[in-house]
């Protein structure tokens, strides 16, 4: 929620990142200050739209007089914090919860997993052919998207943007424990016999891909799947008076999934189901018919 | 909310047991059979109904004890009278190991195999019930048996607990084990032999000197009369006495910490919560001592109920709470049996209620019962708990004393640390802080198991010495190592025998007290396979929020099945992997359990040389 106008003033507190003396609003999270410095620290759960849940940990830092390291983009500042973000220790713990999840589940769509996977030096491999994995097929129950949980990182952002965060329907949640939790609707249902009202916004914030456009599944899976060769185009929802932003993502002339701008003020990157699933009749050209 | 309840219905018996607890729905929106002319024209439902989902649990309970398991249609017509989204019911359900979402029989007995009972010979039981029975989750003879974490029956090891569900539910204990006896108390758990009284775990019961048990096999813990012939509420009146602001004053001057591990002193908590601005406050009991080889709260509770009761009704007149939660974990079916009766006799009594001894102190208990996670005792997971939510901890800050119990300002504390207040209260600070040492002061309850002479729970004064401990106890003649403090304690070795007992001298020694775990292992033990029992609890307890616990437990586990029979050279690998992990695991997880789940393979490793 970057853009919501209209705050009242804020105070500022004075810690230091690094050393470095900076100053930032009070309330804000440790990782608002870090990427206010300039500072790259690698997030997974955290969301711009959600209250993060902290649950990946991959953007552990060093709070001087700490026992257990810090969730930057969860732990708020307080003043006179000192903040270290790139100690040994903090690296460590990157560098292996990278190792863990990359050993578990498949990140291979996880947008930045391979560039923080090379720069913390991880090597999932380690852990032997043998390693658990979390092991799922594609659930693929309806026409509008796909759910492979095999790719899933468990951030929770899919459940609370279906729950009380934003959609308000709690179609899913967490089911099972440990190592065994899995994203579920209830008694493990098919989508198409669960409360979803299929409004995608959980697509929206998955951080992994494990929430999918069927379409982009399926080109995915016929190879066909080439994000340099798409454009996006922001433009108006034109089906009711909310007037939604839309971003269409095209490839060769056919929409293939569609976004929408996180920071607008009004849905913050939220849909309906008519926004964004229902652009078929835009491509409805005569060559497509019958 | 978008409420989409499917197509299943409840069976008689699933909707009389939700019911029972929830009385009947009032209209056709909370799941009656008939839709009347009103309930077409107003949907009840909104915030007054969601308001209820702590009732979420107790309505679990109610399914899983009526009819063995928990089904769509039981947990749909649950849901639905709670305004429960049933995705997050199903969420529940499937947290907790007492219970199922798929159909198993009636009665089910859990065999423990967690440490204590490891050392006493769970295994052949297991391997027995395999061989008559079938094997674990089979249905046998129309009951199931699954092995389990520790009960908290140690110092019976080996140990099983037979629940039998119907109109009254049925529980059996057995302990000490065999695979006939189990067999016997599955298909007939009413006619089990009755348990030995809750003072036979207490080898110094009803000898001078004793404080926190001193009443244990002394009073009769059904009578009330009793316990105050024996002392009992005159803490409560005292605490009257001095007004809240005193109670807690006497609390900090004694110098009283928290028994369950932290070691935070209880007095600052306490001024802490009673300080908020925000109301109403809560104070929450955690009975929910599930740390593999605890179970001093259990005979404290079962020996002893009305301590805690006037203990909990102190601490909420000190913090200024009005309820408390008593929550206690779901294998203790007597402390259940007997913390109910004592409630509803203090109640009808007056020392509990609207007008606490008259005093104008309004004050109520109820009990919770988890059901089965060891993560629940973790203090904010708790609150998760009772609120109907997954038992999973919130990350800290904000605190409990700020947000705590349905984000109101609460105090938790354990069973132990409460029942401490009243001899503070009798005796005065003073006397009471010149027992133990300038920083841990008073008495500690001890939980001796393993090859002990006379395992149980021993009550000594902080400062004595590991092996003053193990001389009460009956030490093994070729000991090899003890395990302070539990699975997320440290082993400590036969030469460190003369270790002090206290927070400080065990942090000095590199190791903690804990909860007061003190399982003692004789040369006979195979130390890998302790350590792998180790590591698969805490895989197997993580409540799955964030990675390095997650993943880290189960890696953990791995490397040490791999390391079972390997030594030297060949170990040095997955050493490394193990403490690179470790590490990971302390720093980054959000709470104790990840935190401290490569204690005590660490210590294994480092000081007792497991794997050279
Ligand atoms: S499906 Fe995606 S959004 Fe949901 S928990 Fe998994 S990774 Fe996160
Ligand atoms: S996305 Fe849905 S709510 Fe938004 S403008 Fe389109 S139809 Fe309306
Ligand atoms: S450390 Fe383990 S038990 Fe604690 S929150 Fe993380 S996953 Fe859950
Ligand atoms: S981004 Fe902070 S814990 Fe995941």
């Amino acid at each position: 929620m970057t853009a919501i106008p209209l705050r009242p003033p804020r105070r500022l507190v004075d810690l230091t990142l690094d050393g470095e003396p900076v100053r930032a609003p009070e309330g804000s999270t440790l990782l608002d200050a870090c990427r206010a410095a300039g500072k790259d620290v690698p997030t997974l759960c955290q969301g711009d739209t959600l209250t993060p849940k902290n649950a990946c940990r991959v953007c552990v830092v060093e709070v001087e007089g700490a026992r257990t390291l810090a969730p930057a983009c969860s732990r708020r500042v307080e003043q006179g914090m000192e903040v270290r973000t790139d100690t040994e220790r903090a690296r460590h713990s990157r560098k292996v919860v990278l190792e863990l999840l990359a050993s578990s589940t498949d990140m291979s769509t996880t947008p930045r997993a391979a560039e923080w996977i090379e720069e913390y030096g991880a090597e999932p491999e380690r852990f032997g052919a043998d390693a658990a994995r979390v092991d799922e097929e594609p659930k693929v129950d309806n026409d509008l998207y796909v759910r492979d949980y095999d790719k899933c990182i468990l951030c929770y952002k899919c459940v609370d943007a279906c729950g009380e965060q934003w959609q308000n329907t709690f179609a899913i949640a967490v089911a099972g424990r440990g190592f065994d939790a899995r994203i579920s609707t209830e008694h493990d249902v098919p989508l198409t016999d669960s409360a979803c009202v299929y409004c995608g916004n959980c697509i929206e914030v998955c951080p992994t891909g494990a929430l999918s456009f069927k379409t982009e599944f399926d080109m995915r899976e016929a190879g066909t799947w080439d994000e340099a060769a798409q454009t996006e185009t922001t433009t108006v929802c034109a089906y009711c008076g909310v007037g939604c932003n839309l971003t269409l993502h095209v490839q060769e002339n056919e929409i293939v999934k569609v976004t929408s701008p996180h920071d607008n003020p009004v849905t913050h990157g939220n849909l309906c189901i008519k926004g964004r699933f229902g652009y078929q009749h835009v491509q409805n050209h005569a060559q497509n018919r019958d | 909310m978008d409420l989409r309840f499917g197509d299943s219905k409840p069976t008689d018996e699933e909707r009389a047991a939700v019911d029972a607890l929830l009385g009947p729905p009032e209209s056709a929106w909370e799941g009656a059979d008939d839709r009347t002319d009103t309930d077409l024209r107003w949907a009840r439902g909104g915030r007054e109904a969601r308001e209820r989902r702590e009732l979420l649990l107790p309505g679990l309970h109610a399914l899983n004890d009526r009819v063995g398991w928990i089904s769509e249609g039981g947990l749909d017509y649950l849901c639905r009278r709670l305004t429960v989204p049933p995705a997050e019911g199903y969420g529940v359900a499937t947290f907790y190991a007492m219970f199922a979402v798929k159909p198993r029989p009636a009665t089910v007995v859990h065999v423990c195999t967690d440490l204590a009972c490891a050392a006493g010979g769970s295994a052949q039981v297991c391997a027995e019930l395999e061989r008559d029975v079938g094997p674990a989750g089979s249905a046998g003879s129309g009951a199931a048996w699954q092995p389990s974490p520790c009960l908290g029956l140690c110092e019976r090891a080996p140990a099983a607990l037979a629940i039998r569900a119907g109109e009254t539910p049925q529980t059996a204990v057995v302990a000490p084990a065999t695979a006939g006896a189990v067999a016997d108390a599955a298909s007939a758990p009413h006619e089990a032999a009755a348990e030995p009284p809750a003072a036979a775990a207490v080898p110094q019961a009803c000898t001078d000197g004793l404080v926190l048990l001193r009443r244990v096999g002394v009073v009769d813990p059904g009578s009330l009369d009793d316990y105050r012939a024996h002392g009992g509420y005159a803490a409560l009146r005292r605490a009257f006495a001095l007004g809240p602001a005193g109670v807690i004053r006497e609390v900090t001057e004694a110098g009283l910490v928290g028994r369950g591990g932290a070691a935070f002193p209880t007095g600052r908590k306490w001024s802490a919560t009673a300080q908020q601005p925000d109301h109403p406050h809560y104070l929450v009991c955690n009975a929910d001592e599930s740390e593999p080889g605890t179970f001093k709260d259990r005979v404290l509770m079962e020996g002893d109920p009305y301590a805690l009761i006037e203990a909990m009704t102190v601490a909420g007149y000190a913090t200024g709470a009005h309820r408390g939660y008593l929550y206690l974990r779901g294998e203790y079916p007597r402390a259940l049996r007997r913390l109910r009766t004592a409630i509803d006799r203090a109640r009808s009594r007056g020392f509990l209620g609207k007008d606490v001894m008259g005093q104008g102190f309004a004050f109520d208990i109820e009990i919770r019962r988890g059901a089965g996670a060891y993560i629940c005792g973790e203090e904010t997971a708790i609150f998760n708990s009772i609120e109907g939510q997954r038992g999973e901890p919130r990350s800290k800050p904000p605190f409990p004393v700020e947000k705590g119990l349905f984000g109101k300002p609460t105090a938790v504390n354990n069973v132990e640390t409460l029942v401490n207040v009243l001899p503070i209260l009798i005796e005065g600070a003073p006397a009471y802080a010149r027992t133990g040492t300038g920083t841990s002061t008073g008495t500690k309850l001890f939980c001796v198991s393993g090859t002990v002479a006379r395992p149980g729970v021993y009550e000594l004064p902080f400062g004595a010495t590991l092996r003053e401990l193990l001389e009460l106890a009956g030490p093994p003649e070729a000991l090899r190592a003890v395990l302070l403090g539990g699975a997320a304690g440290g082993f400590v070795r036969p030469d460190e025998l003369d270790v002090p007992l206290t927070f400080e001298g065990t942090r000095a020694a590199g190791t903690t007290l804990g909860s007061g775990v003190v399982l003692v292992l004789d040369e006979g033990v195979e130390l890998p396979r302790i350590l792998l029992r180790i590591a698969e609890f805490f895989r197997d307890e993580s409540c799955g929020q964030c990675v390095p616990c997650r993943v880290g437990t189960v890696r953990q586990e791995e490397a040490l099945h791999r390391l079972k029979d390997r030594t030297g050279a060949a170990a040095a690998g997955d050493i490394a992997l193990l403490r690179e992990v470790g590490q990971a695991m302390r720093d980054a997880s959000i709470c104790g359990l990840g935190q401290t789940a490569w204690n005590a393979v660490e210590s294994a490793i480092d000081r007792l040389g497991a794997f050279k």
